[in-house]
């Protein structure tokens, strides 16, 4: 392993990776990545891996269509001959009370305004053309974007990883970091659990949940904490569900894979765990079920298959916290709060862009961590 | 010559390309299963786990201990959505 390094990644999940690229494509060539298990083993390969144009705040929405567009043309920009399994088939967005169609429409505007993104608001009959198997019980309406979709989590990670070593990035798995250096108000160096140390003038903290430990390494206190979420996947069916659909008001979100099968997850902030425990449980199955059975009865029949459990990186906004800190060379991307797999591709080259010194090609400075001294939050509205 | 022996089956895969992942550096069970869905159709890795414990202890030196297992999460075997109903009416 190398004993210096121009900038040192803290996390191999998507962010993580995608920054060691971006860092690399500009010439900053001396970077080491730091993954204490192995590349997508968090957030992001427990993910559901949907991407979506529609958000409620002008950040999101300026970063979601900026990284989807990236994903677009990613695997070729990459070279990744395994491709990321981008599929497009879109995101529906369901309302069941007038103001929450209200705020959809809002968003709609301000989505397709900012971007020209193509959401429509949809009524109850446009809803069954698309998905003819779902309970319109108590419908108003919902909103759509028929370039949202799916991609792969681990494919993904894999080809800003794969980019990365091309360019000449340190990637070490198994390796996790134990300690931060500092003199003064600067950050030089990094211990790792076999002891080793790095030294470097700049550390990126990209290690999801975990982020608020590596924050304590610094005497940064980052306000986040894991929250357990849960998928259950069905056996593969013939394609008959084109996009996702969510429910805010039942925390509910389904769709059907490019492989067949259907991931159904449940939000459930009140009952769930907020610690680092991952196991499944047998209460979510039962949640689940009642549920989606609600949604789309005609599942009554079909096996399930599996289930998973993962962390969110929850903050009070639940919005990431981006950017540099008190603390000279240390740099943080963390806390998105559930949303973050589909924002890798963008905030990593922001990001890239923030340490190099230079602007980055969107404005991130709302998502710094002064926030929660200035109290200028920025709660997203549209969140599972 | 490639070997063709079928690995896991629910999801296809030969030992060729088994082997071909762990020469890539996919050196753990959960690596192989998450890049190539080995392990994650209807049987749930009842088939393959052992046989790609194997290969991997082969191809790295370790002791079959050594390989960490992938958890078996629930349900053990696939059923139907609406027997979980059955807890619902229980409680209601
Ligand atoms: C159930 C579920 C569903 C989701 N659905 C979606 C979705 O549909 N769309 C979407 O965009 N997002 C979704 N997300 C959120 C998304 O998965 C995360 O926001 C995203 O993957 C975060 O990526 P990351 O790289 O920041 O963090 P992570 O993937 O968590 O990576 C952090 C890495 O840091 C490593 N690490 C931690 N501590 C250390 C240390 N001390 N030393 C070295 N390494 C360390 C960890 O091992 C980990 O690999 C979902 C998340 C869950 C759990």
């Amino acid at each position: 392993m190398r004993n210096t390094a121009d900038v040192v990644v803290i996390g191999g999940g998507v962010h993580g990776c995608s920054i060691a690229y971006h860092l690399a494509q500009k010439g900053i060539k001396n970077v080491v990545l730091l993954e204490k298990n192995y590349l997508a083993s968090g957030g992001t390969g427990r993910s559901a891996a949907g991407i979506r144009h529609q958000f409620g705040t002008e950040i999101n929405i300026r970063l979601s269509a900026t990284s989807i567009k990236m994903m677009e043309n990613l695997a070729g920009e990459l070279d990744y001959p395994h491709g990321i399994d981008l599929m497009q088939g879109g995101y529906m967005m369901l309302a069941y009370t007038e103001s929450q169609l209200d705020q959809f429409k809002k968003n709609a505007e301000m989505q397709n305004s900012l971007m020209n993104a193509g959401t429509k608001v949809l009524s109850v009959d446009e809803i069954v053309r698309i998905t003819p198997a779902l309970n319109t019980e108590g419908l108003v309406g919902a909103s759509f974007n028929k370039r949202d979709g799916h991609v792969d989590p681990f494919h993904v990670t894999q080809a800003y990883a794969d980019a990365a070593k091309r360019l000449g990035v340190e990637i070490n798995t198994r390796t996790e970091v134990v300690d931060i250096i500092t003199e003064g108000n600067r950050v030089t160096g990094v211990v790792t659990g076999k002891g080793e140390v790095i030294s470097t003038p700049a550390v990126v903290n990209a290690a999801g949940p975990h982020g608020a430990i590596i924050g304590k390494m610094v005497g940064i206190d980052i306000p986040l904490y894991p929250e357990r979420h849960q998928i259950l996947v069905t056996e593969p069916l013939e394609m008959f569900l084109p996009c996702m659909v969510i429910s805010f008001t039942h925390g509910t979100y389904f769709k059907q894979t490019p492989h067949g099968s259907l991931l159904l997850g449940v939000g459930d902030p009140e009952h769930e765990v907020k610690d680092f425990n991952q196991e499944s449980t047998w209460q979510f199955l039962e949640d689940v079920a009642r549920k989606i059975t609600y949604h789309m009865p005609a599942l009554k029949n079909v096996r399930i298959v599996r289930q998973w459990a993962g962390l969110y990186d929850i903050t009070p906004d639940s919005q990431a916290i981006l950017g540099k800190t008190d603390i000279e060379g240390f740099y943080l991307d963390v806390g998105w709060s559930g949303h973050g797999l589909q924002l890798g591709p963008v905030v990593g080259k922001l990001m890239a862009q923030v340490i190099a010194g230079e602007k980055p090609d969107i404005d991130i400075s709302v998502m710094s961590i002064d926030r929660f001294k200035t109290g200028a939050l920025i709660p997203e509205p549209a969140c599972v | 010559m490639p070997d063709r022996t079928i690995v896991c089956r629910c999801e296809d895969l030969t030992l060729e390309e088994i082997r071909d992942l762990i020469k890539k550096g996919y050196q753990s069970i959960e690596e192989i299963k998450r890049v190539s869905r080995c392990g994650m159709g209807p049987c749930q890795g009842r088939g393959c786990r052992q046989i790609v414990a194997q290969e991997i202890a082969g191809a790295t030196g370790k002791n079959m201990e050594e390989i960490k297992m992938p958890k078996f999460r629930p349900p053990v075997k696939p059923i139907k959505l609406s027997i979980l109903l059955g807890g619902e009416d229980k409680n209601a």
